[in-house]
């Protein structure tokens, strides 16, 4: 534990390192927020409900999709891929520390820093500007755990398609698909609630849904009782099984690793 | 500039050559660009799953937005669109390089790369705009072809001076590459629906001053035989191919002031 605390310091601080690239970072979730809160409003000129969202629900989804666009960091992650690939990987191998666990704990530090200065500038922004939805004291709480468990999720697939390299020398355009099917189906692309009924129902089949949609909605207030419960239990359940099929991976991937001179 | 010209085709052929060394990863890279880019356009499709109209736009017309806009963003992030090598070589000191040769730096800059699975971008683009033509009803004047065959090389540059602007960013912010997303994937976003939607201020910002409003917008509301919502005078939307050549000439500038500004990293 002391030592998970240690590593997750140093993700923190990879990240806390660079100020001026958060807030440039933070400059352009702004921008599109801005523009995609637009667009959510002029689809809601012609209608007042849209899935159960009303015009205050979906710019809300707007802005904290945008802020949780980091912490959940959906745009892509090559780091462990680049090390199988030029076969550092053999180095973390040999620490008496399993890799996943390494980056878990690692990812569990820059996800805080994420949240706090690539979040709530944006969010703050978009309430300045547009009526917001705000959640009582224990859906706020419900929101952090979700949040929690998204990150969890979506390091658990990252590690996925990273541990690909070990059976393909391109990492990169699993890591492309991987993306391009995350952000559309997670829903950061669109709320999942807007999708025809058939892909919607597709789309809660994945885990991505646990990565944006299911934290959002938790903010929203869309899950609440034993709904709440269940809704948090799925998210568990995909980490758990994402972390556990990525282990299995990893053992796999190792047993047929050759590294060259050394 | 015939001599420049074809020195530019021969580093593009050797570039085009070396990605072509693995076929068979180029080709895949390629399909799936093509393929992956139309969850984007999805996104477009399962808006007008709920609405029949987008601020008076029907799903063709903002496909003819989208399309035409893909397309010219596309071919100019192709040409241009370099930003993370341009990163490197600033924050590496390598771009003293550059100014040894006996070339321009913007051209090296733009010759040194020709990401050719981009391609695949500017293959959906085509795509969604034969599939807007298909629904939209155009009344054909002479003018009307012109602009169709104008709004293309004119989104061009205006695309690739943007560009040029956000790489200009780089030599002041070194890793700076997120703030110059929000003019360049920021300025393509805004033109891919009807910039009236937008708050003002935004579309000062993002639509007259970084001037997307001009890449597909005010040419398709002529085109379209659409009402201005905004009630600007008519001769905005002819204009398009002057304010792409006004962006040029300031990327020129910008580039020029960036270029002074560095100063290499010694040695």
């Amino acid at each position: 534990m002391r030592l998970d605390w240690e590593i997750a310091k140093r993700g923190w601080g990879r990240y806390a390192a660079y100020p001026a690239a958060a807030w440039a970072g933070a400059f352009t979730n702004c921008v599109f927020g801005f523009m995609q809160a637009y667009v959510l409003i002029a689809l809601f000129r012609h209608r007042t409900d849209v899935g159960g969202y009303d015009v205050g629900d979906a710019v809300t989804y707007v802005w904290l999709a945008q802020g949780l666009l980091m912490t959940v960091y959906v745009f892509g992650w090559d780091e462990l891929a680049l090390r199988i690939r030029d076969g550092s990987i053999a180095t973390d191998l040999s620490r008496p520390l399993n890799p996943q666990r390494y980056w878990l704990a690692f990812d569990l530090g820059r996800a805080p820093f994420h949240f706090i200065f690539r979040g709530i500038p944006p969010f703050l922004i978009g309430a300045f500007v547009f009526d917001l939805h705000y959640p009582t004291p224990p859906l706020a709480v419900a929101f952090v755990l979700s949040v929690f468990l998204a990150v969890v999720v979506s390091l658990g697939f990252r590690f996925l398609y990273n541990v690909a390299a070990f059976w393909i020398v391109d990492h990169r355009g699993v890591l492309r698909l991987s993306v391009t099917a995350c952000l559309f189906f997670s829903g950061m692309t669109l709320p999942l609630a807007f999708f025809p009924h058939w892909l919607e129902t597709f789309a809660r089949l994945l885990p991505f849904a646990s990565i944006v949609q299911v934290p959002i909605d938790v903010y929203l207030g869309k899950h609440t009782g034993l709904d709440l419960v269940w809704v948090l239990g799925v998210q568990a359940s995909w980490a758990v099984a994402l972390l556990a099929i990525g282990r299995v991976a990893l053992t796999r991937g190792t047993r047929k690793l050759v590294v060259q001179g050394g | 500039m015939a001599e420049s010209f074809a020195v530019y085709c021969r580093l593009a052929g050797a570039n085009i050559r070396a990605q072509l060394q693995y076929r068979v990863s180029f080709v895949i890279d390629l399909t799936a660009t093509f393929l992956l880019s139309f969850l984007d356009f999805l996104a477009v499709l399962i808006l007008f799953h709920n609405v029949p109209r987008l601020a008076g736009w029907s799903v063709h017309e903002v496909a003819f937005l989208y399309g035409s806009s893909a397309i010219a963003f596309a071919l100019a992030e192709l040409l241009v669109g370099h930003s993370e090598q341009l990163a490197m070589r600033l924050r590496t000191g390598t771009f003293d390089v550059l100014l040894a040769r006996p070339r321009g730096t913007l051209y090296q800059v733009a010759a040194s790369e020709l990401p050719l699975r981009r391609l695949g971008r500017v293959l959906q683009g085509l795509v969604v705009f034969l599939y807007a033509l298909a629904g939209v009803n155009i009344d054909w004047t002479l003018g009307r072809v012109a602009m169709l065959f104008a709004m293309v090389p004119t989104g061009v540059l205006l695309f690739a001076s943007m560009w040029v602007v956000a790489l200009c960013l780089l030599f002041w912010t070194v890793d700076g590459n997120e703030f110059s997303n929000a003019f360049t994937y920021g300025g393509q976003t805004m033109t891919q629906y009807p910039i009236d939607i937008y708050g003002q201020w935004l579309r000062r910002f993002l639509a007259y001053l970084v001037p997307t409003a001009f890449v597909c917008y005010f040419p398709s509301l002529y085109l379209l035989g659409k009402n201005d919502p905004l009630g600007l005078p008519r001769i905005v939307q002819f204009i398009a191919p002057l304010v792409a050549l006004a962006s040029a000439a300031v990327a020129g500038l910008a580039w020029r002031t960036a270029v002074r500004h560095y100063r290499g990293a010694g040695g």
